[in-house]
C-alpha cells in the first residue's frame, strides 16, 4: 500500500515537472535568444519585447483562451549552444520556437525546426535564410534581399555616390549583407572603393577606420552588429572620418545611439522597424516599453513584441493550437493592426516566411533617430 | 606612408595601455611569483566602479575615476593579496594560478550579473577632436591616452629606480632572502606591488574603456594581450613589459590593416611562440638559469 502511494506520488511529481504537462493549461513559448556574449543587447531587447507582449496577450484572455508563458534560454551568442537549446525545446513539442536573432545561430538551427514541423519565428536578417526551402522559418524583420536594394537606391539617388567603401562584420549576418549590397551597387554602376572585413566582438576599429579614410570613397556603408557599430562610430569620429555613413537598422538603432553618443549624429540609412516611426501605435509601444524597462527599445524589442502577436493571429486563423497548422496559417497571412493591434504595422508573410511591410529612411540628429521618408510595401 | 604612421601611432596608444597591464604581470611575478590570470578582469572591472559611482552616487566623471582607482587599489590590490594570494601561495604556484583563473571567472560573471551583460558607454577622458602634429592628423584623445600612459610608466620607473621604497621593492624582487637580511620589510614591499598593480590596471581600464566600451567580457582580450606583452617583452623586467606592450599594440594594428582582421588576434600569439622558441627571455628580459 505504501509502495503504491509512493509510486503514485512519484508519477504525479514527474508529471508536474514536465513542461508538456504544464503546457496543458498554459502555452509555453521557448524563447531561445542571445542574452550574453556579443548579442546580449539584441537578445535583451527581444526578450523584453516578448515579455511585454505576453503580459498584454494574457491580460486580453490569452491565445484561444489559454495563458501564454515564455521559457527563456540564453544561447550565449553561440550557434552550438543555440542548436542544443532548440533541440531540447523541440523534445517538449512546443507550438512555435522564438529565436535566435543572430543569423548564424538561425542557420544552425533551422533544419531542426523544419524536421520537427514547428514554426521558428526568428530575428535573423541574412538574405539566404528564407531561400533554403524551409516551410517553418518566419522573419520578424526584413531580410537583406529586401533592404539592400532600398539602400543601394538611396546611395545612388540620395547621396549621389559614385564610389562606396563597405565595412562589414565577418559573420553570416555581415557576409550576407556585404554580398547583397556589393551586388546591388554593381548593378547601379557604383564602384566599391574598399571592402573591409571586421570581426564579431571586435573592440578596436582604429586600423579599419584608417583603411576607410585612405579609400576616399563618396560614402561609407557600415554593416556591423550594434555594439561594434557604436565602437566603429566612436573611432570614426575620433579620427575625423567625415564621409556620409550609411547603414541599416543595426547602425541607427537606439542602443547604437546610446553607446556612440555624439558620434552617431549624421548617420543615415534604411530602417525596417523603429519606435520613431510616424505611426501612433508604434510610438505608443515605444513609450510603454520605455516606462516599463527604463530605456528606449531598438528594433529587436519590436521584433520580439510582434512575434507574440504573429502567433496569436496565426492561431486564431488556424482555429487550433497545433504547431503544423500555425506554421501553415502564417504563410500568406496579412496581419493588420485593426484586428491585431499588437502587430503595430500591417505585415504580410509570403510562402518563404519573408515579410513585407512599410519601411523608413532615417537620420540620426542630435542623438535622436529622425524619420525622413516612409517607403511603401513592395507588394501593395 | 601617412597611413602607416597613423597605424603605428594608433598601435602605440593601445600598446601603451597593454603595457600598463603587462607591467602589473611582471611586478607580481618578480616580487611574489604570482601569475595573475585574472589580470584582464582587473582591467575590465574599474570601468564599472566608475560607472557605478556615477550612476548610484551621482559623482561627476573625474570623481568617479578617482573613486574607481581607490576602490581598485583596495579591492584588487589589498584584498586580492590578503584573501587569495597569501593563503594560496603557501600551497605552491599552481594552486594560485588556478585560483586566479577562478577569480577571473567570478569577476567577469559578477560584473555581468550586478551591472549588465550589455556594453556600456564610457566617457573619453580627452575630447575626441583632431590635431595636426608634423603633418600627421591625430586624434587628441589618442595623444592624450599616450601621454597619460607614458607619464604613468615614467613615474613608475622613477619611483622604482630613484626612491628608497622603489629600490627596496627592486631588492625584494631580485632576492627576497638577502633583502630581508639587509632589513628590507619584504612583506610590505610585496603588498606595495599588489597596490601598484591594481592602480595600473585601473588606469588601463579608464583609458581603454572609451574605445572598447565597458563590457564584462573585455578582460578576455586585455588579459591575453597583457600576458603576451609581458612574455614577449621579458617577464622579469618592467622595461620589457613596456616594450612588449607597445610591440603587441603596433603589431596588432599593422596586422589588422595589412594582413586581415580575421588573423589579427593570431599574430601576437605567433609572436609569442616565436619568442618562446628563439628568445625565451623576451625582448629585454634577462636570462635566468635554474639552480640544480
Amino acid at each position: 500500500m505504501l509502495n503504491s502511494k509512493l509510486a503514485g506520488a512519484l508519477v504525479a511529481a514527474g508529471l508536474l515537472a514536465s513542461p508538456v504537462a504544464f503546457a496543458q493549461n498554459t502555452i509555453v513559448l521557448p524563447n531561445i535568444i542571445e542574452l550574453s556574449g556579443g548579442g546580449a543587447t539584441v537578445g535583451t531587447n527581444w526578450k523584453n519585447g516578448v515579455e511585454m507582449a505576453i503580459a498584454e496577450v494574457n491580460a486580453a484572455g490569452g491565445i484561444l483562451g489559454k495563458k501564454v508563458e515564455a521559457m527563456v534560454v540564453d544561447t550565449q551568442t553561440n550557434p552550438g549552444v543555440a542548436r542544443a537549446a532548440i533541440q531540447k525545446a523541440l523534445d517538449d513539442k512546443p507550438l512555435v520556437i522564438f529565436g535566435p536573432i543572430y543569423s548564424g545561430s538561425v542557420k544552425a538551427t533551422m533544419q531542426l525546426t523544419a524536421d520537427a514541423e514547428v514554426a521558428q519565428i526568428m530575428g535573423g536578417e541574412a538574405g539566404d535564410l528564407t531561400a533554403q526551402g524551409s516551410k517553418y522559418i518566419f522573419r520578424t524583420s526584413f531580410g537583406q534581399n529586401v533592404s539592400m536594394p532600398k539602400l543601394a537606391n538611396y546611395l545612388r539617388d540620395g547621396e549621389k555616390a559614385k564610389s562606396v567603401a563597405v565595412v562589414y562584420v565577418n559573420n553570416d549576418f555581415g557576409k550576407g549583407g556585404r554580398d547583397a549590397i556589393i551586388k546591388e551597387l554593381g548593378s547601379r554602376n557604383i564602384k566599391v572603393a574598399a571592402d573591409v572585413s571586421t570581426e564579431a566582438g571586435q573592440a578596436d576599429f582604429a586600423a579599419d577606420v584608417i583603411k576607410l579614410k585612405s579609400a576616399n570613397a563618396d560614402a561609407i556603408f557600415i554593416y556591423l552588429n550594434e555594439e561594434e557599430s557604436a565602437r566603429f562610430l566612436r573611432e570614426a569620429k575620433k579620427q575625423g572620418l567625415n564621409k556620409p555613413m550609411i547603414g541599416e537598422t543595426t547602425l541607427l538603432g537606439q542602443k547604437v545611439i546610446d553607446l556612440a553618443g555624439d558620434a552617431a549624429n549624421g548617420v543615415k540609412g534604411h530602417v525596417g522597424l523603429t519606435v520613431d516611426a510616424p505611426i501612433p501605435a508604434v510610438q505608443a509601444f515605444g513609450k510603454k516599453f520605455e516606462e516599463k524597462y527604463k530605456y528606449k527599445p531598438d528594433h529587436n524589442g519590436m521584433k520580439g513584441y510582434i512575434a507574440v502577436f504573429m502567433v496569436k493571429a496565426a492561431a486564431e486563423k488556424a482555429g487550433k493550437l497545433d504547431a503544423k497548422a500555425i506554421a501553415a496559417a502564417l504563410h500568406g497571412l496579412t496581419i493588420t493592426p485593426d484586428k491585431t493591434p499588437g502587430i503595430l504595422m500591417e505585415g504580410t508573410w509570403d510562402e518563404t516566411g519573408e515579410i513585407d511591410r512599410i519601411s523608413f529612411l532615417a537620420e540620426v540628429k542630435d542623438g535622436k533617430q529622425v524619420i525622413t521618408q516612409t517607403l511603401p510595401k513592395l507588394k501593395q | 606612408m601617412s597611413d602607416f604612421f597613423q597605424l603605428v601611432i594608433a598601435g602605440l596608444a593601445t600598446g601603451a595601455i597593454y603595457a600598463l597591464a603587462a607591467i602589473g604581470f611582471t611586478l607580481l611575478w618578480q616580487t611574489s611569483q604570482t601569475i595573475n590570470f585574472a589580470q584582464g578582469e582587473f582591467v575590465m572591472l574599474p570601468a564599472f566602479f566608475a560607472l557605478a559611482a556615477m550612476k548610484f552616487f551621482g559623482f561627476p566623471f573625474w570623481a568617479a575615476c578617482l573613486t574607481s582607482i581607490v576602490v581598485a587599489v583596495l579591492l584588487l590590490g589589498m584584498v586580492f593579496k590578503v584573501v587569495v594570494v597569501d593563503p594560496m601561495l603557501k600551497q605552491g604556484v599552481l594552486p594560485l594560478v588556478i585560483s586566479t583563473i577562478a577569480l577571473g571567472i567570478l569577476l567577469k560573471e559578477g560584473a555581468k550579473d550586478f551591472y549588465s551583460a550589455e556594453a556600456q558607454p564610457f566617457p573619453y577622458i580627452f575630447p575626441d577632436v583632431m590635431v595636426e602634429l608634423a603633418g600627421i592628423r591625430l586624434s587628441l584623445s589618442q595623444v592624450g591616452v599616450m601621454v597619460i600612459a607614458f607619464a604613468v610608466i615614467v613615474a613608475l620607473q622613477w619611483f622604482l629606480g630613484r626612491t628608497r621604497t622603489g629600490r627596496q621593492m627592486q631588492a625584494t624582487a631580485q632576492n627576497p632572502t638577502v633583502a630581508r637580511i639587509l632589513g628590507v620589510p619584504v612583506e610590505r614591499m610585496i603588498m606595495y606591488t599588489f597596490l601598484i598593480n591594481a592602480g595600473l590596471a585601473a588606469m588601463a581600464s579608464l583609458l581603454i574603456s572609451p574605445i572598447y566600451l565597458a563590457k564584462f567580457s573585455n578582460g578576455e582580450h586585455l588579459g591575453l594581450a597583457a600576458f603576451v606583452a609581458a612574455i614577449v617583452g621579458g617577464f622579469n623586467q618592467v622595461r620589457g613589459a613596456i616594450a612588449g606592450g607597445l610591440l603587441v599594440g603596433i603589431v596588432d594594428n599593422l596586422a589588422a590593416a595589412y594582413v586581415s582582421t580575421g588573423y589579427r588576434q593570431a599574430v601576437p600569439l605567433v609572436l609569442l611562440v616565436l619568442f618562446i622558441l628563439f628568445r625565451p627571455q623576451g625582448l629585454l628580459g634577462r636570462k635566468e638559469e635554474r639552480a640544480v
